[in-house]
């Protein structure tokens, strides 16, 4: 059988739509950046830390590893209320993606330390630099060049594994479709929508990622 | 008053003394080549100078600046003694000239404008002055070492520790780098180089420390360490080359 498509419908829903993918897009810009940047200070700390800070980062990375994002997401939304701490879908969301970005790339970030030749630190501490300026000025941006293309699609998969926010009400891109669906009881095209959004967004997000390696690493520097 | 000071100096990697009671004093303006077979702990005792290895025993001081374990007491003798490595140790994301400003700006917060002067002057004196904006893999290896001694002169030390500096090179590049260093000891910069270059031993340093077994074996001007070699170990080494 032939399925008749129907997308003029489409029309009424637009605002739903841009409304998901603005907060798809927003969830991810932010669990994007606070994400990486908890993974570096993380990595740091895994690897060059005191030795408590450097278990208390390890228990938290195996945690996070070890456990799937949507318990993570429910815990946080769900179980923290017990002890007091409420917050919006949104927050919740937000919290729940940096907290996962940042032990996935805390561990990427830290294999990109650990191929540092120990000559570069050298070179810094011989020229009077402290431990924590050397891996700012000198370790970390060739560190992060080693392993962007993982970090890179670490990012991604974080932003499609957003859809999970949905089951908390967060109103994101997912949720829209689902209200979409539910509204029209137009299951294929709510959803065929929806994948070429995020299809869309997946491969805008890999252009901005390979932008900013192109503008934060110089092209020609070997490793 | 000596510039560096080496007292009874000993060093231990787990049960292997690898420096056995060093004494050195080395004066303002010498250049001191350090020679020897490889284990008798000449590049060790270089990096003590300047604290890249911890000491078990004894006592280094430069210039009044006491090599102490802490972060504090190192930086003050770090910014006296600039070390230059055997693989350059470049900072491949940055530029040559932006590798000589860092430290003048991270460490002595040296203005940018200051610190790019001080950059060029210093790439200039070493020959680079056209390589400013290029990064280290466009750089051969003379010339990659040749922006490791600029960067290491940027911060002005008293005094230069060089650990085989040359032995990374290709032949024809040694040149270039050795002629730096030849310029530098003429301009009575204080230098201790581990060296495998006998004849720019024998041409440049005021004096030759044989290190043997974790010992100075032997010391002197470089024509009675290399005419009339006194101990047996010295003479096999010199024979061997």
């Amino acid at each position: 059988m032939v399925y008749a498509f129907d997308y003029d419908w489409i029309a009424q829903y637009w605002p739903v739509l841009l409304k998901g993918t603005a907060i798809t897009v927003e969830l991810t810009l932010v669990g994007g950046v606070l994400g990486v940047a908890l993974g570096v200070a993380c990595a740091w700390a895994r690897a060059y830390g005191p030795t408590w800070l450097q278990g208390i980062v390890a228990a938290y990375v195996e945690l996070i590893r070890n456990t799937p994002f949507l318990i993570q997401l429910f815990f946080i939304f769900f179980g923290l209320p017990a002890l007091g701490v409420r917050m919006g879908e949104l927050e919740a969301a937000n919290l729940a993606m940096v907290v996962n970005l940042g032990a996935y790339s805390c561990e990427i970030v830290r294999a990109g330390l650990q191929a540092t030749p120990r000559g570069q630190f050298e070179a810094g501490a011989s020229l009077g630099m402290s431990r924590l300026q050397t891996f700012w000025y000198v370790v970390l941006i060739p560190s992060l060049q080693r392993i962007w293309p993982a970090l890179s699609s670490q990012i991604v998969i974080v932003m499609l594994g957003s859809a999970a926010v949905s089951q908390i009400a967060a109103e994101d891109l997912t949720f829209a479709a689902n209200f979409i669906q539910s509204r029209s009881f137009r299951a294929f095209e709510s959803y065929f929508v929806a994948t070429l959004i995020y299809l869309l967004l997946a491969i805008l997000l890999r252009q901005l990622l390979r932008g900013i390696g192109w503008t934060l690493f110089p092209k020609r520097a070997a490793l | 008053m000596s510039l560096i000071e080496i007292t009874e100096v000993k060093k231990r990697f787990g049960s292997n003394e690898v420096l056995k009671g060093i004494n050195l004093d080395v004066d303002p303006g010498e250049v001191i080549a350090i020679i020897g077979k490889s284990g008798s702990g000449k590049s060790t005792l270089l990096r003590c100078i300047n604290g890249l290895e911890t000491i078990d025993e004894g006592s280094i001081s430069v210039a009044g600046a006491q090599l102490l374990p802490d972060e504090l007491h190192l930086k003050a003798l770090r910014l006296k003694v600039g070390m230059i490595f055997q693989q350059f140790n470049l900072f491949p994301h940055l530029t040559a000239g932006r590798n000589v400003m860092l430290s003048q700006m991270v460490v002595k917060k040296t203005p940018a404008a200051d610190a790019e002067a001080m950059a060029r002057k210093m790439l200039e004196r070493v020959g680079l002055a056209q390589k400013f904006d290029a990064y280290p893999d466009q750089l051969s290896g003379g010339q990659q070492q040749r922006v490791a001694i600029a960067r290491a002169l940027a911060m002005q030390p008293i005094a230069l520790l060089c650990d085989e500096i040359t032995s990374a090179l290709d032949p024809e590049l040694v040149n270039e780098v050795l002629a730096v260093v030849k310029e530098l000891a003429s301009e009575g910069m204080t230098l201790l180089m581990v060296t495998h270059e006998m004849r720019f031993a024998r041409d440049v340093c005021s004096r030759v420390v044989f290190m043997h077994q974790g010992r100075v074996h032997e010391i002197g001007p470089p024509e009675a360490v290399f005419s009339s070699p006194q101990t047996p170990e010295l003479q096999q080494f010199l024979g061997v080359l």
